[in-house]
């Protein structure tokens, strides 16, 4: 017998994965829009200081959080979008949500990604010590 | 690759399908119930109005607000605040098998600058709003028998002035004053409450208190805001501040009314306040040892806020005493309201990017050096309190003796409104050096102005 019907019952599964894909909009994790990130309701201080702040029509959520080369920004969005929907599920996180440290190194390369001929001479010193506020702003 | 077969297939096959059907299905249900948190559904249960006075009833409506509030019974110590639960033994007149921590038997200092008044026989650490009005019903110091005024913060007087007043707050605020305590006491059921803070049918914060609306007034008035109506001109944001002024203020009794009034004509600042007090001549009390005409400072936390860096940044009691959290996907304000140095996630690092352990380094540091100045000040007032009494028995007609006894009060007031303050300086750190340096100053030039006297 029998791949056939094992064919036949994974359409269960299959069908459930399909609507959870369509339901939970898991579409908008493909595209490079902000939208994606305020799916998820927790995002919803980190949304609205981003409409505030200045780079807000110039760079979405992923322009600054998932930058550098396809591979690279693959996975990042893989891990992040990984442990993100873990700790959501579990409930498992601290509250106020703050960044650590290897997605605050992929932010910081990204403002060289637009701004680098600009801070040549700025060696070891991090962009948003002095520039807190371009991202996200209170 | 291990091959399969028949059973052994037939049975991992199935386990496989089961075990992703059963992670979608749960993922499918999660998300469901956390786009239905999203929607920030509020069930009206009961029709809240201007009567309503058991916030048992509002907490139907929202129970996640009263949650919060039920919990002010903790009892949680700070390094300078908080109250710590001391078992003590019922009796008759006082059923209360915990209260808080005796503060004048910590500090014996404090026993002699209050002498010949009531705080000198019974001063606790204050408990959590939830025992405010056990506390005060049961405190010994009833003994000396106080107006009605004093139930204006102890309680939840909203209905019970209306009642009084037959609709008129104002009306029902000036007779339950006059009468007895014990007398008002049996008009109110419940500490402070829902309605005392929010309006009945739209939830927005108010101000019940007629002694702050006639405070802020008269302090608006000073700056130049004439007919200053609260409950009309202050915006959402500074009721987050303004709600919690109705009681965390310096007050006192005016005239045979025993009008509950906030002394700000002159200004928010302690010596501001003590020279309203000066010019108006108004005492609490003869102090016992020296016959000095002093004053009681009584927790200035608004007026102390009001000259500190979280004020001028437009950072409002509620931001750091309530801060917001998370119940499920609603962002609510917390109700159980208490110091922030047991919230410092929420309270502080909202705004501050540093660890908890260095933030609570940079509170306690401010507050141990005000403790040690507040020490050093208290010492001083303690010498110059000996130095009238020493001058008194030499000589009762000395003319020096009333100017030393001016000094007595002026440097007691400051000294007091610091020590009353809840937040052992923090809420103006710079303020409060001030206020306990000019307190310092006053004690040395009475103990100055007696020198030839003692000689």
């Amino acid at each position: 017998m029998n791949t056939k019907k094992y064919f036949l019952l994974s359409a269960i599964p299959l069908g459930i994965a399909l609507y959870l894909f369509i339901y939970a909009k898991g579409y908008s994790y493909l595209t490079n829009n902000s939208e994606a990130c305020m799916n998820c309701h927790v995002m919803k201080d980190q949304a609205s200081t981003w409409i505030k702040s200045s780079h807000h029509t110039i760079a979405s959520c992923q322009d600054c959080h998932m930058s550098g080369s396809l591979p690279n920004k693959l996975k990042i969005k893989l891990s992040n979008g990984f442990w993100h929907s873990w700790a959501f599920t579990t409930g498992r996180f601290e509250e106020p949500i703050r960044i650590k440290a290897h997605n605050l190194k992929v932010v910081e390369n990204s403002c060289l990604n637009c701004h680098a001929q600009l801070v040549e001479h700025h060696k070891n010193i991090s962009c948003l010590q002095c520039h807190a506020g371009v991202g996200h702003i209170k | 690759m291990i091959e399969l077969k028949g059973k052994k297939l037939v049975i991992t096959a199935f386990i496989l399908i089961l075990t992703v059907t059963l992670l979608l299905v749960f993922l499918l249900v999660d998300i469901m119930e956390k786009k239905q948190e999203a929607k920030n559904i509020f069930y009206r249960v009961v029709e809240l109005t201007e009567e309503t006075e058991d916030p048992l009833v509002w907490g139907k409506n929202f129970p996640h607000q009263y949650d919060g509030y039920k919990r002010t019974v903790d009892q949680v110590r700070t390094r300078y605040g908080g109250s710590e639960a001391i078992p003590r033994t019922p009796t008759e007149v006082d059923p209360r098998s915990i209260v808080a921590q005796s503060k004048i038997g910590e500090d014996p200092r404090l026993k002699k600058m209050w002498a010949g008044y009531a705080f000198s026989i019974d001063f606790r650490e204050e408990r959590g709003h939830a025992f405010m009005l056990e506390d005060q019903t049961y405190t010994e110091r009833q003994k000396v028998g106080q107006p009605g005024t004093c139930l204006n913060c102890h309680a939840s007087t909203y209905v019970p002035m209306m009642k009084a007043g037959g609709g008129d707050l104002l009306h029902g605020f000036e007779t339950i004053n006059q009468m007895p305590y014990s007398e008002a006491r049996k008009l109110v059921q419940h500490p402070v409450g829902c309605i005392d803070c929010h309006n009945s049918k739209t939830m927005e914060l108010r101000i019940t208190r007629p002694a702050f609306m006639e405070g802020i007034a008269a302090y608006k008035t000073k700056e130049g805001i004439k007919n200053y109506d609260v409950n009309k001109m202050a915006s959402r944001h500074e009721m987050r501040t303004y709600v919690c002024a109705q009681c965390h203020v310096e007050y006192y009794f005016k005239g045979k009314e025993k009008r509950l009034t906030y002394p700000w004509d002159k200004g928010l600042k302690g010596d501001e306040i003590l020279s309203y007090y000066d010019e108006s001549g108004f005492k609490d009390w003869m102090h016992k040892d020296t016959k000095a005409e002093v004053l009681k400072a009584q927790h200035p936390e608004f007026e102390m806020w009001s000259q500190g860096i979280h004020a001028r940044s437009n950072i409002s009691c509620a931001d750091c005493h309530m801060p917001f959290k998370r119940e499920g996907a609603m962002k609510i304000t917390d109700h159980h309201i208490k110091s922030p140095l047991l919230s410092v996630t929420r309270s502080c690092q909202t705004c501050h990017r540093w660890p908890e352990a260095e933030l609570k380094a940079r509170v306690e540091t401010i507050q141990n050096r005000t403790f040690e100045m507040r020490n050093r000040t208290m010492d001083a007032l303690m010498d110059l309190i000996e130095d009238i009494q020493k001058a008194s028995e030499k000589n009762p007609q000395d003319p020096a003796l009333a100017q030393a006894q001016n000094f007595q009060r002026k440097a007691q007031f400051l000294l007091d409104f610091v020590e009353a303050e809840n937040s052992a300086g923090f809420h103006a750190p710079q303020e409060a050096a001030r206020l306990l340096n000019l307190s310092l100053d006053y004690s040395r030039k009475g103990q100055v102005s007696l020198a030839r006297a003692l000689r």
